[in-house]
């Protein structure tokens, strides 16, 4: 249904991951998405804004930019022609947001930075997760259709 | 000053490398997830693309004594593979499955407004403060 793109993906990747790699030279921090959200969505002591909402703002400023961009480059970064409803979105936030804290970690923390450090959980949750988002896609769309992609 | 304005800096190039590989895109993530379909690969290349970079700064990491602002490297060192991993990898992974959205992408395409993240969005604090409460 999409096109296969490996340059883009790959420029892609090589950005989240340096990305990622300045978080940890710069702060010392894992730039896990997941982890960083939870950190900003603690109470504040204080202190000067907790360097979590400083990142989680850098993606939103991204994400704005990105949106603008996409007028002027004739490609699509930030959108998307599925009808996917608000009762799956939620579902799938709820399932997310629970997923991740319970397993320490989502595609950023245990796949992009994990991995890496050949961190032994990290590897069997980025397995374990990749199997089920397979497996959901799988029942969602082609055994029931009421997948994004059905 | 030009600490926060990095961490802000590094935010906005992550954005940016999910919104050029189109991770933020759900018909992406699930045309990748969707391999007994119409499986478009692309999303492999963010995978290790990312990977072979953040392994490059491991290994400038391995020279350092600590890092250029934080006063250390926090690095993870727990090895113990528990239920509580597993378990949420997968809950995680269906949810993932469902529409198309992890954290990261979740945040940018609702900064976008794209429709269902805005749905999204919102359920996924909910999801991490439900965790919170029931086990902190």
């Amino acid at each position: 249904m999409t096109e296969f793109t490996p340059i883009a993906a790959t420029i892609g990747g090589i950005l989240i991951g340096l990305a990622a790699a300045m978080m940890m030279l710069f702060e010392g921090r894992i730039a896990g998405i997941s982890g960083i959200l939870s950190g900003a969505l603690k109470k504040s002591d204080g202190t000067p804004p907790a360097w979590q909402a400083t990142f989680l703002g850098g993606l939103v400023l991204g994400g704005i930019v990105l949106t603008a961009a996409q007028g002027f480059v004739e490609r699509d970064f930030v959108m998307t022609e599925l009808s996917i409803s608000p009762v799956l979105a939620i579902a799938a936030g709820l399932l997310v947001g629970f997923g991740t804290r319970l397993g320490n970690g989502c595609t950023s923390g245990h796949g992009v930075c994990g991995i890496p450090r050949l961190s032994m959980r990290s590897i069997l949750a980025t397995l374990t997760f990749m199997a089920a988002a397979a497996a959901t896609v799988y029942l969602t769309n082609h055994v029931f259709a009421f997948g994004g992609l059905s | 000053m030009i600490r926060q304005l990095l961490v802000l800096f590094s935010g906005f190039v992550f954005a940016l490398g999910l919104g050029i590989s189109e991770m933020t895109r759900p018909e992406k993530v699930l045309g990748f997830l969707d391999i007994f379909g119409d499986w478009d690969p692309s999303l492999a290349f963010v995978m290790g693309g990312a990977i072979v970079v953040y392994a490059g700064a491991l290994q400038i990491v391995k020279h350092r004594n600590r890092p250029q602002f934080g006063k250390r490297f926090r690095i993870p060192t727990r090895s113990e593979i528990t239920p509580s991993l597993i378990i949420g990898a997968a809950i995680f992974g269906i949810g993932w499955g469902l529409a198309g959205f992890c954290p990261g992408p979740g945040i940018v395409a609702a900064a976008g407004l794209v429709t269902p993240a805005l749905f999204f969005l919102p359920s996924l604090i909910a999801g991490i403060l439900i965790h919170r409460w029931l086990f902190d």
